[in-house]
């Protein structure tokens, strides 16, 4: 095996699920050594197109030659033996299992007695990689103690480990913050120097700008463009992906500010939250930054009667209120829109307008029972102002691309009305087109004089629609600052440096 | 296998089964409205607890329990409807009859359905409160509800032999259409159970649960008050078909409803209720629960002996789980 193979080339890939063509013709070739990003709206067919590639899915019509051979994957065993190796974008690990246990999983390592697993080699090995790479994750952990950012991570360590020639990554970065993702980025170019071919799935088109050597854009399962990255520049990309010009990306910020709304006093959590004071406003959005780990979703969850208080309280509208189960946090009127939409926020195999309406029967007005088709209408009036793609309000929310998905859940909490609403990463996985039109969202959210936390790992982002912003580091409040009288690096510095 | 093809496995293999029964039976006596009915009459009282067990089994639970709790409410029913009606205590214990009164029957029917109901409220305080696995608090459920109904009266039944109304009395529809009261019971049942989950919030929180329970739980729903709930709502029904088949047999057993819960199981399983939770429907356990009956009722005409139908079925729930297996990989 020498590590200049792996051409590889995908030619005329159809693949339908039931009435949806997910891909029609599309080609798609690659060179070894290369960065090689695919980028495209929610729902083009990026994560179809790749799990294909790696076995999930069988094509519905086209072929696959990769160093001049025609392949074909029955399943994803077959095609990690061919060297392909993808990180999905909906993590895929084991939650009751140990690091080095999915690390090895389907494949362990077996001591000199025959049947039985080397638990101490398989442990040093990933204790090896991690210190090479260097990153820090215990490799006896149980996955389910881990955050989204170190899930990732030990995905990647599973592909490193498999020793891959071609390694696809979908949306890996959604999840990591700046730090981690900068080390990724590292790790992707020495891959590339090795001579492994990276195939790169991203929203974000500063790191696509950044990574990549050649790109491709999918638009509606057909590839519309494809060529060396020197040969364009953002603006033509994003054309390409949603087929016009996208100015206005950031709303203007205009609303009048009002009263404070929401008010945490000292706030404690055994689980990472540590005295934490903050207000906001009525017709204000605030952010909050800080690395993975500073315990920003913490607090999100302690508000959200997710984690127990354990000393201070809040305030709502000058009023106290005790908030002990997530229930109590909905009457308030509190909104807390997760960043982990597999574990907690969506049920993926019942359809999207359950989901959507699951916290909301109160408020939509079927306490007891349910009015069928006005939660149809409803469903698809919210389903519209998030400009969800999907083929039936009841089509089941595993059959909508990640994206897509996460619009569902946008659009649970906009119709839940609440006054005080706690977005935690609502952009991750969501393409540039419907990323401007959440930061719309917000803003209209704020004209409507409701009061937002937004809590974000990006920081354009924060710049570009927050009021304050709020910094977090190792589950205490550094820095509460204006957007207007303060920069990233300083918003950074804060967020990383210990005093 | 697609998600339509297999909502529909169910109807087709019923139709399956009785073209088969239809070609292989050589008396001429399974086609018949007679045969049909008693079928029908025979799924009652399964039906009626299957209608609970669905709402268990979509939120990822089971109830082991009901085939002993189905003896246990009988013997408690008729307990409580003799000593109303006057009896003594060596009256009872000896098997002596006693003349029931309407309002011991009544009495009777409702303190099983209130014994089933507080039976499943138990199994499911045991599982929210405790943490336990529902399979254990059940498995232990159903030994403790048999070896009461033993201990009842020195293994023996209670002389009921007066109450009869519950299964066989008829009731008149539009002046001129009878049917047995215990059936316009399973179909009132039925139709509660299916309103239930389908158009209100409860059944909607039954399915989240089943789906994903940390959703459902972010979503605000009270996970442990509807895990109580189904259970309840599996115990009280039991409670119910406990005094259908007492009516019938003239009498409790503490021996009814030996291995029940395998049928039980078995028809909401194959009525497309997957086991890992957040699927299936009451029309789906409707169409499970006759295809179980008409089984059954064929290899009897056909004279297979009972312990080969242990067999059969066993094998048919094996081979209904396999293939949602299969329909659940394929989706992910
Ligand atoms: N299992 C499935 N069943 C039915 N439809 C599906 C299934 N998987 C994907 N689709 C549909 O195929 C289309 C392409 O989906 P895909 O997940 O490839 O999009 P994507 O480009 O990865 O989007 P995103 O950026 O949101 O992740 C979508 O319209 C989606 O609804
Ligand atoms: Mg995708």
């Amino acid at each position: 095996m020498t590590p200049q193979t792996g051409q590889l080339h995908m030619e005329k890939i159809l693949k339908v699920f039931g009435p949806v063509t997910a891909l029609k013709n599309a080609t798609f070739s690659t060179r070894p050594g290369t960065v090689h990003a695919l980028c495209g709206e929610n729902g083009a067919g990026k994560s179809t197109l790749m799990k294909i590639l790696s076995g999930v899915y069988q094509p519905d019509g086209g072929k696959i030659v990769m160093d001049d051979r025609e392949i074909e994957f029955k399943n994803p065993g077959q095609a990690l033996d061919a060297g392909i190796s993808m990180l999905y974008q909906e993590l895929d690990l084991a939650e009751d299992l140990t690091v080095y246990e999915n690390i090895f999983l389907g494949n362990e390592l077996i001591s000199r007695i025959p049947l039985v697993v080397n638990r101490r080699e398989m442990i040093s090995r990933t204790a090896e990689l991690c210190r090479q790479n260097g990153f820090d994750i215990q490799p006896t952990a149980m996955i389910k103690s881990l955050t989204l950012g170190q899930c990732q991570i030990v995905e990647l360590l599973k592909a490193l480990m498999r020793k891959a020639k071609i390694i696809v990554m979908d949306e890996p970065t959604s999840s990591l913050t700046e730090s981690e993702a900068q080390r990724l980025f590292k790790i992707v170019k020495d891959l590339r120097t090795q001579g492994l071919t990276i195939i790169y799935i991203s929203h974000r088109m500063e790191e696509v700008i950044q990574l990549a050597d050649d790109i491709s854009v999918l638009r509606d399962g057909e590839i519309v463009a494809t060529g060396s990255l020197a040969d364009m520049n953002i603006s033509t990309i994003v054309k390409h992906m949603v087929g016009r010009e996208l100015d206005d990306f950031f709303p203007p910020r205009h609303t009048k500010i009002g009263e404070i709304y929401f008010q945490a006093i000292g706030l404690k959590s055994n689980e990472g939250v540590q005295e934490v004071s903050f207000d906001v406003r009525r017709g204000e959005i605030v952010g909050m930054a800080g690395l993975v780990g500073a315990g920003r979703t913490e607090v999100a969850r302690t508000i959200f009667g997710l984690q127990q208080l354990t000393a201070g309280h809040m305030k709502l509208d000058n009023k106290p209120v005790k908030i002990k189960h997530p229930s109590d946090a909905i009457k308030k009127g509190i909104a807390l829109l997760t960043e982990d939409r597999k574990r907690s926020g969506l049920c993926t195999i019942l359809p999207c307008s359950w989901n959507m309406t699951l916290p909301n029967y109160t408020q939509i007005n079927m306490k007891y029972f349910l009015k069928l088709s006005k939660e149809r209408q409803l469903c698809e009036k919210f389903g519209q102002k998030v400009s969800v793609k999907w083929s039936h309000p009841n089509a089941p929310a595993n059959s909508l691309s990640g994206g897509n998905q996460q619009k569902i859940l946008v659009g649970r909490w906009l119709m839940a009305n609440s006054e005080f609403m706690i977005f935690d990463e609502p952009t991750r996985g969501i393409d540039i087109g419907a990323k401007k039109e959440i930061y719309h969202l917000l803003n209209e959210l704020a004209a409507e004089n409701k009061a937002i936390l937004f809590i974000s790992s990006e920081l354009p982002e924060l710049f570009g629609v927050c009021d304050r912003i709020l910094v977090m580091r190792r589950g205490r409040l550094v820095g509460d600052l204006k957007t207007q009288e303060t920069t990233p690096e300083k918003v950074m510095h804060l967020a990383a440096v210990e005093e | 296998m697609g998600r339509l093809a297999k909502q529909l496995l169910p109807f087709f293999s019923l139709i399956f089964v009785i073209v088969l029964w239809s070609i292989l039976d050589t008396s001429g006596n399974f086609l018949t409205f007679r045969n049909f009915q008693n079928v029908l009459m025979r799924s009652t009282p399964n039906m009626i607890i299957a209608a609970g067990m669905t709402y268990v089994i979509i939120t990822a639970g089971i109830d082991l329990s009901v085939g002993s709790l189905l003896a246990f409410c009988g013997m408690i029913g008729s307990l409580t409807m003799l000593l109303i009606s006057g009896g003594t205590w060596e009256q009872i214990a000896g098997g002596k009859p006693v003349e029931l009164t309407a309002i011991a029957m009544m009495a009777g029917t409702m303190s099983s359905i209130l014994a089933g109901g507080l039976c499943g409220l138990a199994n499911g305080m045991l599982i929210t409160r405790l943490k336990l696995a529902p399979f254990i608090v059940t498995l232990g459920a159903m030994s403790i509800f048999r070896g009461a109904s033993y201990l009842m009266n020195h293994s023996k039944s209670y002389a009921v032999s007066d109450y009869e109304w519950l299964d066989m009395g008829e009731v008149t529809i539009l002046s001129s259409f009878h049917i047995p009261s215990s059936v316009l019971l399973m179909i009132i049942v039925l139709l509660i159970a299916g309103f239930i989950l389908k158009y209100t919030r409860f059944g909607r929180y039954t399915y989240a649960i089943g789906s994903n329970v940390q959703t459902a739980f972010h979503a605000g729903v009270n996970v442990k008050g509807v895990l109580v709930a189904t259970y309840t709502m599996t115990g009280a029904p039991t409670g119910l078909a406990a005094m259908i088949i007492t009516s019938r047999a003239s009498g409790p057993q503490p021996t009814a409803g030996l291995m029940l819960e395998l049928d039980i199981i078995a028809a909401v399983i194959i009525g497309g209720c997957s086991p890992s939770g957040g699927r299936g429907s009451i029309l789906g356990t409707i169409v499970g629960t006759l295809l179980i009956q008409f089984l059954r009722n064929g290899l009897t005409m056909l004279k297979v002996e009972a312990n080969v139908q242990l067999v059969v079925v066993g094998a048919i729930i094996i081979l209904a789980v396999t293939a949602d297996q299969i329909a659940t990989k394929r989706e992910s």
